[in-house]
């Protein structure tokens, strides 16, 4: 073992080396790694966000799709209800509608029975005159009177 | 062999551990540790500072994983053991993780390869891991304990430092020089102990593969299962370095 200026001269170049590491080789490289970690911590914080928001979203489409699906059902059977509420209002509509013109129809037809009753009651009676003044006019023949009436009831 | 069969082993083993040496005692220089410990780091720093140039936070190149590997290994252990703010100890961390493995990893290289490229330029000594030397080790020991110094006076006041040297364990004045004598001996235990353990295990790993290389045939297999017991070794060693800069760091900037 022999000491000599040696050690003073890798001392010197230890300084040396340690100052150029510390200001050249360190600060960038461990500047890089940790702005990597960081970038790398970033991204998956980003991607358990993205995850949660899926499952969020999702759970939020679930919801929305079963409030839709409850809402056409209401709908559906509040049309049923109103189908049934027009058929039935149409319905009660069609008989009134058919009462009216049935009524009319029986009070035409009564009135027309009456007219047709009363020129029937004016003709039998002229009729009636008629054949009194036809039997009046051949009285004797008895065959004769047959005939008559028999007209008579032709022309009825 | 490196220079021929003349050499017993002993003058074999003996000229591997040599270094490249300019000048004389003190003043001496290793230029063989100066130079691939040198080399070395800016392998590290500037691999990594191309890296650091075109780092991307989006999706990175197989170069750029490879390093922030290593980068956020070296953060996470620092962020395990200092819990303070400190823009230094990370990057301190980061280089002498690096460094040191690097310069480890050397050992892995076959003790001869080196130095025989280089006896071919008429260099005669190469000893070509630097951690081998204790000069090296001392050194980054050395830089860590003057760190350590200069926090535990930053956070804790020239006063509060003096009173942490000198107040514990035992709380009684009588007893405050056994207490810096103990303080002192923990403290300089610290740049002590980092400096020969890293020494000691890459000494003595380099000092077998020496041995390994000097019984002939049968070193190949033998060769192989020291280096893969390195691959435990080098890397540990370069671990337990950062590990205890970092912790002793941690402790200087604690106020008791």
């Amino acid at each position: 073992m022999n000491i000599n200026m040696t050690l003073f001269g890798e001392l010197i170049a230890f300084v040396v080396f340690v100052i150029f590491c510390m200001k050249y080789v360190w600060p960038p490289i461990i500047g890089a790694i940790e702005a990597r970690q960081a970038t790398i911590a970033d991204g998956l914080a980003a991607s358990d966000r993205a995850a949660k928001d899926l499952a969020l979203a999702q759970e939020k489409a679930k919801a929305q799709l079963k409030e839709a699906k409850v809402q056409a059902a209401s709908i559906v059977e509040a049309a049923k209800k109103h189908e049934a509420k027009v058929i039935e209002e149409a319905a009660g509509k069609a008989q009134v509608e058919k009462d009216r013109i049935l009524a009319t129809g029986h009070a035409e037809i009564e009135t027309e029975r009456n007219r047709a009753k009363e020129e029937l009651r004016a003709q039998v009676a002229l009729l009636a005159v008629a054949g009194a003044e036809k039997i009046l006019e051949r009285s004797i023949d008895a065959a004769a009177h047959s005939d008559i009436l028999d007209k008579l009831v032709a022309e009825l | 062999m490196a220079s021929g069969a003349e050499l017993t082993s002993q003058e074999y083993i003996k000229h591997h551990l040599q270094n490249l040496t300019v000048g004389e005692g003190f003043w001496a220089l290793h230029i063989d540790t100066l130079g691939w410990s040198i080399f070395l780091g800016l392998v590290f720093l500037l691999s990594f500072r191309s890296v650091a140039k075109k780092a991307t936070t989006g999706v990175p190149g197989k170069w750029q994983c490879a390093v922030e590997m290593i980068v956020e290994f070296v953060d996470d252990s620092v962020k395990s053991t200092f819990h303070g703010k400190n823009p230094v100890i990370a990057p301190l961390a980061l280089t002498i993780f690096v460094w040191v493995l690097l310069m480890n990893a050397m050992d892995w290289v076959p003790v001869d390869l080196i130095p025989t490229i280089f006896s071919w330029f008429g260099v005669e000594y190469m000893k070509a891991v630097p951690t081998t030397d204790p000069n090296m080790t001392f050194a980054l020991a050395l830089g860590v304990f003057i760190l350590i110094i200069y926090y535990s006076i930053k956070v804790k006041g020239i006063g509060g430092f003096i009173k942490e040297l000198t107040t514990q364990p035992f709380g009684h004045w009588s007893l405050y020089p056994v207490n810096f004598i103990l303080e002192m001996v923990t403290l300089l235990a610290r740049p002590l102990s980092l400096a020969l353990r890293l020494f000691g295990n890459l000494y003595a790993g380099e000092l077998i593969f020496l041995l390994i290389a000097t019984i002939g045939l049968f070193q190949l297999p033998v060769h192989f299962l020291w280096a893969a017991f390195h691959l435990l070794v080098i890397p540990l060693q370069a671990f337990i370095f950062m590990m205890l800069t970092i912790l002793y760091l941690s402790l200087a900037h604690e106020d008791h």
